[in-house]
């Protein structure tokens, strides 16, 4: 069965985003005030697994062995048929 | 005595490593693209700077996945000596043989100048040679450098003294002006808990010569090369 899934990775709360910090200073050079802004890196993936909660603990291992680094980021996991 | 250089796909500093090595130390010195893999054993293994994979995903992720890594960190279990520079350094944290990570900068562009070092212990392979407390002059150049680690980690590697290198200014100090890529607590020297493997950001093999202005990266490859030198002597 073919799953999709929907991986999000951001940093963990507290941790420093310069790349943020620099949108958002742009954001108001063009005059939209803003109260906060964080950046996320959105995978989208497909591939087969048996059921559901296989196609989510593969997806879960794909962020724990390569698509976030558990010293910075957590992550988000939504699977889809 | 041999060094061996790993070459990934986009490297671009493995050519001054192996020169340093090999011209200006005198020892042998082999580059080794990483698909050829550790096909002998080596005394010391660098990996390069560079920008390998295209700093895809995060620098060094998609490199520290890749075989040759498996026998870099079985090389690191049996003593051997692992000195990682720049993207090495990010190779080497997101591999986990050193603890933390190197993000990037606080001020989110890349930074190519000399800053000064401060030599926070001697007590490892790679610094024996110089005094604790030395303020070296050597060239950074990278984006994602910060270095990053949780709060209960840093103080465990501030005691068992794994911290290598500091920025500081030129007389040693350890001010906001001279953090250039905002790295906690000035950190961007590390070694793991057994002392045989370096992860630094700024670049020795550009700072071994007093024509390039500077030969203050020098000691660390004599370093390594005198506890080689060492090592072989006692056990023979």
């Amino acid at each position: 069965m073919i799953f999709l899934a929907k991986i999000t990775i951001g940093l963990k709360e507290g941790m420093l985003d310069p790349e943020a910090l620099a949108i958002r200073h742009a954001l108001g050079n063009l005059g939209f005030a803003t109260e906060e802004l964080r950046t996320k890196k959105l995978f989208l993936v497909r591939f087969d697994a048996a059921d559901a909660r296989e196609a989510e603990e593969k997806a879960k291992g794909m962020c724990e062995r390569l698509l976030a680094n558990p010293v910075i980021h957590h992550f988000e996991v939504e699977v889809h048929r | 005595m041999r060094f061996a250089v790993i070459q990934f796909g986009g490297s671009n500093c493995d050519r001054d490593a192996q020169y340093v090595v090999s011209d200006i130390c005198g020892v042998d010195c082999d580059l080794v693209w990483y698909k050829d893999r550790l096909s002998r054993p080596y005394d010391a293994v660098i990996l390069p700077g560079g920008f390998s994979y295209g700093d895809y995903l995060r620098a060094g992720a998609i490199a520290a996945r890749t075989p040759v890594m498996k026998e870099v960190t079985a090389h690191a279990e049996e003593g051997g000596l692992v000195l990682g520079i720049c993207n090495g350094a990010q190779i080497l944290a997101e591999s986990g043989l050193v603890p933390g990570v190197f993000t990037i900068n606080a001020y989110p562009k890349f930074i190519c100048r000399s800053v000064h070092l401060r030599v926070e212990t001697t007590d490892s392979p790679f610094t024996s040679l110089y005094k604790s407390g030395d303020v070296l002059h050597i060239p950074i150049a990278h984006k994602e450098g910060r270095y990053v680690i949780p709060a209960d980690q840093l103080s465990a590697l501030n005691e068992r003294g794994q911290i290598a290198f500091r920025f500081c200014d030129e007389s040693g100090n350890l001010t906001p002006d001279s953090n250039p890529n905002g790295a906690l607590e000035h950190i961007t020297g590390v070694l793991n808990k057994n002392r045989n493997v370096l992860a630094m950001m700024p670049h020795p093999e550009r700072a071994s010569e007093e024509v390039l202005s500077s030969d203050d990266g020098k000691k660390i490859f004599l370093s390594m090369i005198s506890h080689i030198e060492h090592a072989k002597g006692v056990t023979c």
